[in-house]
């Protein structure tokens, strides 16, 4: 409740300083008047998918208890990569791809919040979409006693864990290994499906992990590769010991005495390999504002932005995950991410400000390429954004890249442009320095999956 | 995939010998299998028919979050196939007390299947080798054509579930006898009053006349009469045969439409796409009757697995088990609904009236709760009544005939609502109502229903098809109509236009509760494979 009254204040703060316009405050009105009511999981449970349906049950399962063995794509792909030929094949064509990726799926039975990526499709087909129904109208069937209107169970409208402000720091590093086991495989995917580009890299670090196996190291008397200079080398030297060749003169070759120490050979040694690493920080504004479709978007293009690093950086990516409202804070996971929501204002500025302190503390520009990604619904309380943009100039003295997305809430009420969108147009930065800072923006609600792809070549490319 | 052995072979054989005593009616042959996890990974895409052609989109991991019924034509899991033989699928591990009442399951679909009438169009022929044949000729077609044999097929997947099943089935199974003579017909209803346009009274005078003939020469009556028309209206037979010719042309589906009129494949190159469309559509209807007999199916199924096997003296010692099994197919959820139950319970509660006389114009005007309750005329014909049945309903016609008040304060059924209690955050389900109305109305709203779309011949010309989705308070899934279009106008060579309706789902204004719903009709147009949409 102490959160509540800061935000009060600082609203108060502002109205006073006389900086806000209409638009503004009505949307901070709506944010701040949004703390009354809990707010609920994104997901609307359809009661089709709670309890069984018509459909569901075969003679398999009920006659024979026979599970039938769960269709994991990778089980009976032919290969992934006859796949993304095919798919390519069908862009050429001039058809739409078919082959989808990145599905996000939420929390199942063991709370553990399990992100898995599967390559999946759909088949295009004129269907009745029964999910745009009266909530009224959404019926099962039922049987038993009891009298119309009894209540006959109840289900948490929101998974406990994850809820409020994801203090959950119990279940962290179990999740983020959840999506970095398929990280890779999608990275490769992106990379090569959607041409997203290859990176440059900048600043390599020998690694600790990583060895590269080379003909490095000379041994003399036997080994895999005859060195025929030091071998020579060697045979004049002995000779030269030896009196056999002497200053000024000349000698022939068949005089000369070999030794079987003077054969050199080139043998092969384990060798720390160099490697280019990444640190990226993923922001993202975790106020009320941003419930639904905006936090959906931005959690998606954030998981296959991770992805596509973790490819080009063969998986030498670090991740720290950084949420905000008026006030910015760490979180633990992807998973803590993804989930945390919290019904407040929003401040963009602290989240630039406390990658800037991160970095600096802990001398992260001596030995990473660091990526700055950012989501936000184009919410920012700071109508004039001085200190975000002074915040972003310092972030672009160290940073390879900095992403911002803005998914817009389609009830914004600037439809036209965003808080964030209006303030780092005005700053000049996206012109001054395209190569560092870019900025993409779209409706939440339209965003497919091709748009979000699509918004990660214009982040990065 | 391997036989059963000849042990397991014999039990089928036994059971067969009990269910045609017992009066069901199945073609003589079956084959049944035993499959692995394996087969069943690969089979399921392919509903289960080993020989269905291959496709690309079964070695990717299809969606199913949006309802396993709306992508997949047919359930994946089928155990019986409908097919000559019939072929059905078993686990290698079951015990033979298991196997025998699941036989007597299977014949009880086996029986279905080739005496449903819905089924009237399979039973000619044998689809699994129908469909050999088919993926022996989809396998050329790709040696020459390479991968536009699979954009045409899934392009034509892409209509295949808006096929005319019912256009089909009409065309196929009415009964014309029931319609009086064309000729007759035509000239009474049609040429008089529309062309010659004869005053009444002379009109009547020619019915007498029509009448009269009949009664005294009762096989030529008709043809003496058509030889006077002849002279007095000469133009009489031309007219009519142009009438009938018109008739004649039945309704066609999209695809029907697309595949004799399209520009684009009647180019002589791509003729051989109509012959994948016909492959694509043919297995769409092939499924058809299936996934609209769910309930009455496994109902059915489930009625003679009970009845056989517990009057079959192999249960000895096994009760306590069969009961498990039996009572898992049989329970009605508490929340949730379950075929087979549903579908057992309705049959069984239909051979109970029918015992009792139930069935019958007298029985229907007594009002009075407690005489319907002891109303008996024991006339034992329930076994008649449900074989009856089997025979003539399907899904939506058991439902909507058959459950009524009786039958749900019966089985204590209701209907399941959900609300929000925002207070503390929880979904609540409570009985929302045991009116059967509402109870047909919720099991009719949960039963298999594709959208409606058709070619609108008006606004159709050689360079746009114009088609229109008759719109049933539930709109089209949009995120599909792109793709789906993208598709339709490859197969039409040419621009398609789609006119549909959409739901504006309207933000709730700060307070207000409901939340509102506006309806637009809006016409999507593709041309050159780019999507444009406007509101009509």
């Amino acid at each position: 409740m102490n959160k509540n009254e800061d935000h009060i204040e600082f609203y108060n703060k502002l109205k006073q300083a006389g900086i806000l316009s209409p638009e503004q405050e009505e949307i901070i009105k709506r944010e701040l008047e949004g703390k009354t009511e809990p707010s609920y999981d994104i997901i609307i449970p359809v009661l089709s998918d709670v309890f069984p349906g018509l459909y569901d049950k075969d003679d398999f399962e009920i006659l024979m208890q026979m599970t039938v063995p769960d269709m994991k794509a990778l089980s009976n792909l032919k290969t992934l990569d006859e796949l993304l030929e095919h798919d390519k094949q069908r862009e050429a064509d001039g058809f739409p791809r078919r082959i989808r990726i990145g599905r996000l799926i939420k929390p199942s039975k063991d709370d553990k919040g399990k992100v898995v990526i599967v390559p999946t499709t759909t088949e295009p087909k004129f269907y009745h979409d029964e999910s745009v129904k009266d909530d009224e109208e959404d019926a099962t069937g039922g049987s038993g006693e009891g009298e119309e209107g009894d209540v006959i169970g109840e289900q948490q409208a929101q998974p406990k864990k994850g809820e409020g402000e994801g203090q959950g720091a119990g279940e962290g590093e179990g999740a983020e290994h959840d999506i970095s086991s398929d990280a890779f495989d999608l990275g490769k995917v992106l990379t090569e499906q959607f041409q997203l580009p290859n990176l440059r890299n900048k600043g390599a670090k020998r690694s600790f992990t990583k060895y590269t196996y080379d003909l490095t190291d000379r041994n003399r008397g036997f080994g895999q590769v005859l060195d025929k200079k030091a071998t020579l080398r060697k045979i004049v030297e002995t000779n030269i010991l030896l009196g056999r060749i002497k200053q000024d003169k000349d000698f022939s070759g068949e005089d000369l005495l070999l030794s079987p120490q003077d054969h050199v050979y080139r043998i092969l040694s384990k060798e720390k390999d160099f490697e280019a690493q990444a640190i990226v920080f993923f922001l993202r504004d975790y106020s009320g504002s941003m419930e639904g479709k905006p936090t959906e978007v931005v959690s998606t293009q954030h998981l296959l932005v991770y992805s596509w690093l973790m490819y080009q950086y063969s998986n030498n990516v670090e991740t720290r995950f950084i949420v905000h409202d008026t006030q910015a804070k760490e979180v633990p996971d992807f998973y803590t991410y993804y989930k945390s929501k919290v019904a407040g204002g929003t401040r963009v500025a602290p989240a630039f400000g406390l990658v800037n302190k991160i970095v600096e503390e802990e001398q992260l520009v001596k030995d990473y390429n660091i990526y700055v990604f950012h989501g936000t619904d184009g919410d920012d309380w700071d109508n004039e954004g001085t200190e975000l943009i002074d915040e972003i100039k310092n972030m672009l003295a160290y940073s390879s890249r900095v992403g911002i997305t803005v998914a817009k809430n389609t009830w914004g009420v600037n439809k036209e442009s965003t808080t964030v969108e209006k303030n780092i147009n005005k700053s000049g930065l996206l012109k001054e320095r395209p190569d560092l800072i870019r900025m993409d923006s779209f409706n939440a609600d339209e965003a497919t999956e091709s748009r979000i792809i699509e918004g990660i070549k214009k982040l990065i490319d | 995939m391997e036989l059963i052995d000849q042990h397991t072979k014999k039990i089928m054989e036994e059971c067969k010998v009990r269910a045609q005593e017992a009066g069901l009616k199945f073609e003589k042959e079956t084959l049944e299998y035993i499959v692995t996890n394996k087969d069943m990974i690969e089979l399921s895409p392919k509903m289960m028919i080993p020989t269905l052609y291959d496709y690309w989109v079964n070695d990717v991991e299809v969606l199913k979050k949006q309802g396993a019924y709306k992508l997949y034509p047919s359930n994946p899991y089928e155990t019986v196939i409908n097919s000559r033989p019939a072929i059905s699928f078993y686990n290698d591990n079951n015990p033979d007390w298991l196997n025998i009442m699941i036989f007597y399951h299977v014949l009880g679909h086996i029986d279905f299947f080739q005496n449903n009438v819905l089924f009237e169009k399979t039973w000619d022929y044998d689809f699994v080798g129908q469909a050999l044949a088919d993926k022996r000729l989809i396998e050329n077609l790709r040696s020459e054509y390479g991968r536009w044999v699979d954009y045409v097929i899934e392009f034509s997947r892409c209509i295949d579930n808006i096929t005319g099943y019912f256009n089909e089935l009409s065309i196929h199974s009415f009964p014309k006898e029931i319609n009086p003579s064309e000729r007759i017909a035509y000239y009474f209803d049609v040429f008089l009053q529309e062309i010659v346009k004869l005053p009444l009274h002379e009109m009547y005078k020619e019915v007498e006349r029509f009448n009269e003939l009949i009664q005294q020469n009762k096989d030529v009556g008709e043809s003496m009469f058509f030889s006077e028309i002849k002279t007095k209206y000469p133009e009489f037979q031309a007219k009519f045969e142009k009438y009938i010719q018109k008739q004649e042309e039945k309704p066609v589906d999209l695809m029907e439409f697309i595949r004799d009129n399209s520009s684009f494949l009647k180019k002589e190159n791509n003729n051989w796409m109509k012959s994948v469309m016909n492959i694509v559509r043919n297995t769409a209807l092939y499924v058809q009757p299936q996934i609209r007999t769910k309930i009455i199916n496994e109902g059915w199924a489930s009625y003679w697995h009970d009845k056989l096997f517990r009057t079959d003296k192999r249960i000895a010692g096994f009760e306590s088990s069969y009961a498990r099994i039996n009572a898992g197919v049989t329970s009605i959820n508490r929340i949730g609904l379950n075929p087979y139950a549903i579908g057992l319970r309705l049959i069984q509660y239909i051979e109970e009236m029918a015992n009792k006389g139930k069935m019958s114009f007298e029985f229907q005007q007594i009002y009075d709760i407690e005489k319907r309750k002891s109303y008996n005329k024991n006339t034992g014909s329930g076994i008649d009544a449900i074989f009856e049945l089997r025979k003539k309903f399907s899904d939506f016609t058991l439902i909507n005939t058959f459950v009524t008040q009786d039958f749900v304060d019966r089985y204590d059924l209701f209907v399941t609502g959900k609300r929000l209690d925002p207070a503390r955050g929880i979904y609540v389900y409570y009985i929302k109502s045991r009116k059967a109305e509402d109870y047909k109305k919720m099991l009719l709203d949960s039963l298999y229903h594709p959208p409606k779309i058709e070619v609108v011949e008006g606004k159709t010309t050689e360079d746009n098809l114009y088609i229109s989705h008759r719109f049933e308070n539930k709109q089209l899934i949009q995120e599909f109509i792109g793709d789906t279009l993208v598709g339709t106008g490859y197969l039409w060579g040419g621009q398609v236009q789609l006119e549909t309706t959409e739901i504006i789902r309207k933000k709730p204004a700060a307070g207000a509760k409901k939340t509102e719903y506006q309806y637009h009709r809006v016409l999507y147009t593709i041309k050159d494979r780019k999507i444009t949409k406007k509101n009509l």
